[in-house]
């Protein structure tokens, strides 16, 4: 867009240096942790935002940034009331810190590949680890992991680096999870066929849409965003038989909140189908608790892998050294 | 800003009335500043984590990683960059300010916008290798040290050609117009000026390139390939995010900062005055030699040309149809990035200006090294230590964008000073005297004398440190809130919504108001400064 009068840009000028224009909210602030891509424009927060704050009668304020390591440095003293965003791999860490109260949903009523028993940390909404291709450049994508360690080296695939994203972190737990023992060979014949490793999925979900990777290590539900807003239907998630690693997003409410009301009521909320329904194509992954003819047609017409894979927090915490210990030994031993 | 690095050989004099000028008290509170912030955050973090923790081997290789890549992208880029200094100073041409000006663009160019034009040309689809496919030969792979050490010869060239150059343009016109009289071949003129020239200059070109390519972060974590490729800095995110170990992240930043400590004396050692004797200031340009130099001088200027604005169209031409449609929010973060820019430009120079003004009262060796600290310190434990601190009296959130217009400003510091302090030794030492016999005093000899004479090096500096703060992404993901983005964080959450042709648009915004920014003010200093010529 253009601004089409100086006055225009003046009033963005002055209002890009403070939060509070345009915002008319009353009530009590309420504050949740999220990451940056969750609360962004782009993402499902602002919506979530509205329609929470449509029945609270609060402000409810979204902080960004590294939700984990942000709480464990505050500690007590932290303001938030909700934390969203926590991944599997952190809840172990997080439970530790005694900082959570439970939710208080009932999880029987989730729409999970997996069972969920958690007390605390309450899905929002997951998808699976999963490598996408373009079937215009790779039109014979190997049909399963087997075949993926098989291909010809000269098949590129860019990844995440398990030390800094979570994604990386799942394909560390995907592989343990398909090949068990044998997990350090997998990674040796993979890593000839990996172009790089970067820190974040983005970067490396661009490096696989500018046509340098045939194969980039993402999520089952990311097609759906082609078809969705670009009306793409080349890019696929190549589905292997042995299974897929679930990936899932979290939220938690905090013990110390001054707001337990309003944290409860956003909890209700999360399950909410308000809430759910605006998962599908805010956060381009399955609700955590929406029926599947609910869904957006896009998702409903995605291929299902048939086996899902999920390690319960203390076997993946357990798993999780030895296993970046084979990963370090394949790509830089 | 005529000779870019002299600052590292001790003055030689020192006025009499040096005292007269203001800044010099507050210079050295500005160095207390600078050495408390930068040694303060990391004291802050490892008492947050009770201590200092050792280190891993995984840590140890990251050392030596680091250690090596950065040796030798600093000698390439130094070696590189000499014949295209050489070739420059010694030939004119239509466009040679343009070029310059351009050549120099890289520089300042945001990270994330020049991986993006770098992979577009050395990519596995990229221009080069499908030339060298074309023609048989196998193909360069990007990924890998390979690839960290091309990112960061691209970034760095266009800083050494730019010092190199200054001190080809710093030999003095009578030594010049000498050798000429005396018949000097192109090998004497080597032998005699450029050599001397060039062993006094090459160590602290060296030397600052060698420190921007330590705490390289963003180059190693998309081109480095994998875990062979990891920085230090690299590894102090990781402690940060994946292990939570403040004391680890503590330990490799005291190891980060000695590293540059040991640096900073060793090209102290090997730094030589070249001897020249003053000049009058003013000069004879080099003539440059007939024959085949002509024609090794035009391969140097068009390969110099050819890398470094090759992968800057590689960014623009996709991302061009894109500007026009990008979403409200990026033209608002645009805005506000623009404004902080501004901010940190101006308090980067009020930081320079009273930094380079007690360095030139002499013996401030201490004052000079504190120039030079923020190029040591890791942004990511400036940011937490920050945090850290402020977090018991104030909300960090609401210091998220004066924080980072702060830390921008003192990271453009040790790049601004290089420009000032050589400028501010010569108005010291040519007009010290009559100033102090006219009896210019303090903001009276501020205004009169010392700021327009250093209107140029300003103006310089002044553009640089908005681009580099315009680029930067640094440490506002540590405090932001969604409602306050950057441009740079607006392009980065593009990305990670899947939504790359809108973020190619960014890209574009971005590389434009950077080069813009620095245009801009590098050409204001220039008008003040009165004189139009290049560099």
């Amino acid at each position: 867009m253009a601004y089409r009068s100086p006055v225009a840009l003046a009033v963005v000028l002055a209002c890009s240096l403070s939060a509070q224009c345009g915002q008319a909210t009353e009530g009590p602030e309420f504050t949740v942790y999220a990451p940056d891509y969750f609360a962004s424009e782009w993402g499902p927060g602002p919506g979530i935002e509205a329609g929470f704050e449509n029945t609270c009668g609060c402000d409810l304020q979204f902080m960004t940034g590294d939700v984990l390591p942000r709480i464990l440095m505050e500690g007590e003293r932290t303001r938030a009331d909700v934390v969203i965003g926590l991944n599997t791999d952190q809840t172990a860490r997080a439970r530790e810190t005694g900082l959570f109260a439970p939710h208080g949903q009932d999880v029987a009523t989730l729409t999970l590949p997996i069972e969920w028993t958690d007390e605390i940390f309450l899905p929002f909404n997951w998808s699976e680890t999963a490598f996408v291709y373009d079937e215009t450049r790779l039109p014979d994508p190997p049909d399963s992991f087997q075949a993926l360690l098989d291909a010809p080296d000269d098949l590129k695939i860019v990844i995440q680096d398990p030390r800094a994203s979570v994604s990386g972190l799942a394909l560390l737990l995907w592989v343990t999870a398909v090949f068990g023992e044998d997990a350090e060979q997998a990674w040796e014949k993979l890593a000839p066929k990996v172009l790089t490793v970067t820190k974040d999925w983005s970067e490396s979900y661009g490096l696989f849409t500018r046509g340098e990777a045939d194969m980039v290590l993402s999520y089952t539900t990311s097609p759906a965003y082609h078809i969705v807003a670009e009306d793409d239907r080349t890019k696929h998630a190549a589905i292997f038989p042995e299974g897929h690693y679930f990936m899932v997003e979290l939220v938690a409410r905090l013990k110390g909140s001054d707001q337990p009301d309003l944290a409860q009521q956003f909890m209700n909320y999360v399950l909410s189908p308000d809430f759910q329904g605006m998962i599908a194509e805010g956060n381009w992954s399955y609700p955590a608790r929406l029926p599947a003819d609910q869904l957006p047609q896009a998702f409903r017409d995605l291929p299902r892998p048939q086996k899902t894979f999920f390690y319960p927090e203390e076997q993946a915490e357990a798993l999780r050294q030895p296993a970046l210990d084979a990963w370090l030994r394949a790509f830089a031993g | 800003m005529a000779t870019g690095v002299r600052r590292l050989i001790p003055r030689r004099w020192s006025g009499p009335v040096a005292g007269e000028i203001p800044g010099g008290g507050a210079g050295a509170v500005v160095a207390g500043f600078l050495a408390v912030l930068i040694l303060g955050t990391l004291a802050a973090v490892a008492w947050t984590a009770r201590g200092l923790s050792g280190l891993g081997p995984w840590d140890l290789r990251a050392i030596w990683f680091t250690l090596w890549q950065a040796a030798l992208s600093a000698s390439l880029s130094a070696a590189l960059a000499v014949p295209v200094a050489r070739a420059l100073a010694r030939r004119s041409f239509a466009g040679r300010g343009a070029l310059i000006l351009l050549l120099g663009a890289p520089f300042i160019l945001p990270v994330i916008v020049a991986i993006m034009g770098l992979v577009e040309i050395f990519g596995r689809q990229g221009l080069v290798n499908a030339a060298l496919q074309a023609v048989g030969l196998p193909r360069f792979s990007i990924y890998g040290w390979q690839g960290v050490v091309l990112a960061h010869v691209f970034f760095n060239i266009p800083l050494a050609v730019r010092l190199i150059l200054q001190g080809w343009q710093g030999i003095p016109g009578e030594r010049i117009r000498l050798a000429e009289s005396l018949g000097f071949s192109p090998r004497d003129i080597g032998r005699h000026l450029e050599r001397p020239m060039l062993r006094e200059v090459l160590p602290g070109v060296w030397l600052v390139i060698f420190m921007v390519c330590l705490t390289s972060f963003a180059v190693a974590l998309t081109l480095g390939g994998g875990p062979r490729a990891t920085t230090v800095e690299l590894a102090i995110y990781q402690a940060f995010r994946f292990d939570f170990d403040l004391g680890r992240a503590a330990t490799l930043g005291l190891v980060q900062v000695a590293i540059s400590l040991g640096a900073i004396l060793l090209a102290a050692r090997v730094t030589l005055p070249p001897g020249f004797g003053a000049g009058m200031g003013g000069g004879a340009a080099l003539r440059g030699p007939a024959g085949w130099r002509v024609g090794a001088d035009v391969a140097a200027i068009a390969l110099a040309a050819a890398f470094l604005i090759g992968p800057m169209a590689a960014v623009i031409l996709p991302g061009l149809p894109a500007l026009g449609a990008l979403p409200a929010d990026v033209w608002t973060a645009a805005a506000r990035s623009l404004l902080m820019a501004l901010g940190s430009a101006a308090l980067t120079l009020v930081l320079s200006v009273a930094l380079a003004l007690a360095l030139d009262r002499g013996r401030n060796r201490w004052i000079e090294i504190a120039g030079m600290l923020p190029l040591v310190a890791s942004p990511l434990v400036l940011g937490t230590g920050i945090y850290l601190l402020v977090r018991e009296w104030v909300r960090p959130e609401t210091l998220a964008l004066p924080v980072t217009v702060l830390i921008n400003a003192i990271m453009a510091l040790p790049f601004a000073l290089r420009a000032l302090i050589p400028a501010a030794r010569t108005v010291q030492a040519d007009y010290g005297r009559l100033a102090a016999s006219l009896g210019l005093r303090r903001w009276a000899r501020l205004r009169v004398l010392t700021l327009p004479r250093l209107a140029r090096p300003l103006g310089f500096a002044g553009g640089l440190a908005a681009a580099l703060a315009m680029g930067d992404l640094g440490v506002i993901t540590l405090f932001a809130d969604s409602d306050r983005t950057t441009l740079p964080m607006q392009l980065y959450l593009l990305m990670g919504r899947y939504r790359m042709q809108d973020a190619a648009g960014a890209a574009v915004l971005l590389m434009a108001i950077s080069l813009a920014l620095f245009w801009i003010f590098d050409r204001l200093g220039r008008r003040l400064g009165g004189s139009d010529d290049d560099a």
